[in-house]
């Protein structure tokens, strides 16, 4: 089916869309990819009067490493995320995050920023980036501001910006030595969406006791969560399988998944804690410095 | 907020398809798609399920492969398309389409198109590619005849005609 009308705008700066968004608040919607937001325009589910189509405005476009951290601007593809040698050596989950989103089309298309504002319950940026502390910067009339990605979903396909703030950057900080992360997803066939995921980002110290830990569990909420239960069982202490075992367990209250066709509550719980405990395994393990190949679950 | 959505504009655009300038007028809804199709008469390009799930309407923008169904026109201003019309030339067939026809590759056809765009730009990324570079290659293209493993055996022989033509 055919969106309903629009007017349609292309910018080619931030200033210029920011103005647009400005003008126009609630009735107007961003385009990034669109691979999100089209096919709901063409269900009707959204119906913006105006379109600013951001994919002119190339000062959002670049990946950078910065004092630390790894910077992604707004509109960087997860294509361009999933070719990046940069990306790949220094932060792998990243990689493994952008290899699993869709398929080779939908991965040329859409963008980080885009997934992100977006705000898609079982969308794979967010459980990645809430276990990275990953922060973002969004710019609006009145300037800039950073916020956690925490602080940014609000709620299923909601996200906290205010109607004239355009999301500009994705930094994630690049942990230390001895740290290795996963990204497992779980799908029931190619190009879709989790049934649930797990997220693990793991430090070690010289003693190999878990210097830090991020645990982010996506698809099984309404928005991706952050395990703070999980990782509070873990943080200071050699991690082993007994360890991992009980930690897991405590994923499935950390979730609060809805039923729908990907799967009932029962077994979202259930899916969530035996990809948790294998994620966290996979985690240390890559952390203690061992290859460990991934195939598709 | 007023139901009644303003009467728009159409814009002109520019864009190369298969290396030839078209300039078009186009209202914001138009599906890239429905312009290569309907507009440039590029029938070549399906549309599948018009739901950004099965591919059939996959062509290469700008050296990258996209839904087209997916995609406003507008969008495609100032940029370059390629489709399936350009793989034939000369009155040959492009060793893709040899490929598939002498592997079977495609039964009803409809898939095809799709297949053999995201085909040429894993091909044209990765000569030499493994079953399972082939498979994840194509994910994002439906076929309800095959059951791919045609598909992919035809891919495989693709490559294997396009590396010795290279040499």
């Amino acid at each position: 089916m055919y969106p309903k009308m629009f007017e349609y705008f292309s910018p080619r700066s931030l200033e210029e869309a920011i103005g647009l968004l400005s003008s126009h608040g609630e009735e107007a919607k961003l385009l990034a990819g669109g691979q999100s937001l089209i096919p709901l325009m063409k269900l009707r589910m959204s119906s913006p009067r105006y379109l600013v189509d951001i994919n002119r405005v190339t000062e959002i476009s670049q990946i950078r490493e910065e004092n630390g951290s790894l910077l992604f601007g707004a509109l960087v593809r997860h294509a361009e995320i999933e070719e990046s040698q940069t990306v790949r050596s220094k932060l792998p989950i990243l990689y493994e995050a952008a290899s699993v989103i869709g398929d080779v089309q939908i991965r040329n298309r859409g963008t980080i920023g885009g997934a992100l504002a977006h705000a898609d319950p079982a969308g794979d940026w967010a459980p990645v980036l809430l276990a990275l502390d990953a922060r973002v910067k969004c710019r609006g009339p009145k300037g800039e501001r950073a916020l956690g990605v925490d602080e940014l979903q609000q709620d299923a396909y909601a996200n906290s910006l205010s109607a004239d703030e355009i999301l500009t950057e994705v930094s994630v900080p690049l942990p230390g030595s001895g740290s290795g992360g996963v990204y497992l997803k779980f799908e029931r066939k190619a190009g879709d969406f989790a049934v649930a995921s797990a997220a693990v980002q793991v430090s070690l110290d010289e003693n190999g006791s878990c210097r830090s830990i991020g645990v982010g569990l996506g698809a099984v909420g309404l928005t991706a969560i952050r395990a703070r239960n999980v990782e509070a069982l873990l943080r200071g202490k050699k991690i082993n399988e007994a360890l991992i075992k009980k930690a897991a367990a405590e994923a499935p209250g950390e979730s609060d998944p809805l039923a729908d066709t990907r799967g009932s509550v029962e077994y979202k719980r259930h899916l969530v804690q035996v990809l948790c405990a294998r994620a966290l395994n996979i985690a240390v393990r890559r952390a203690r410095g061992e290859e460990v190949k991934i195939t598709h679950v | 907020m007023s139901e009644k959505h303003s009467v728009v504009r159409k814009s002109k655009i520019t864009t190369r398809v298969n290396g030839k300038d078209y300039e078009c007028e186009v209202e914001p809804r138009l599906l890239l798609v429905d312009l290569l199709r309907d507009e440039l008469e590029l029938t070549g390009t399906h549309v599948g399920c018009d739901t950004s799930n099965c591919g059939a309407c996959t062509v290469i923008m700008d050296g990258r492969t996209i839904k087209s169904c997916t995609c406003f026109a507008a969008a495609a201003d100032g940029r370059e398309i390629v489709t399936v019309e350009s793989l034939a030339g000369d009155g040959r067939l492009h060793p893709l389409q040899q490929a598939f026809w002498e592997n079977h590759g495609l039964q009803c056809g409809y898939c095809t198109p799709g297949v053999l765009m995201s085909a040429l730009y894993l091909l044209s990324r990765n000569p030499d590619p493994t079953e399972e570079e082939i498979r994840r290659g194509i994910a994002g293209n439906l076929c309800r005849c095959t059951g791919y493993q045609l598909i992919v055996e035809s891919i495989k022989d693709a490559a294997k005609k396009m590396r010795e033509r290279a040499k």
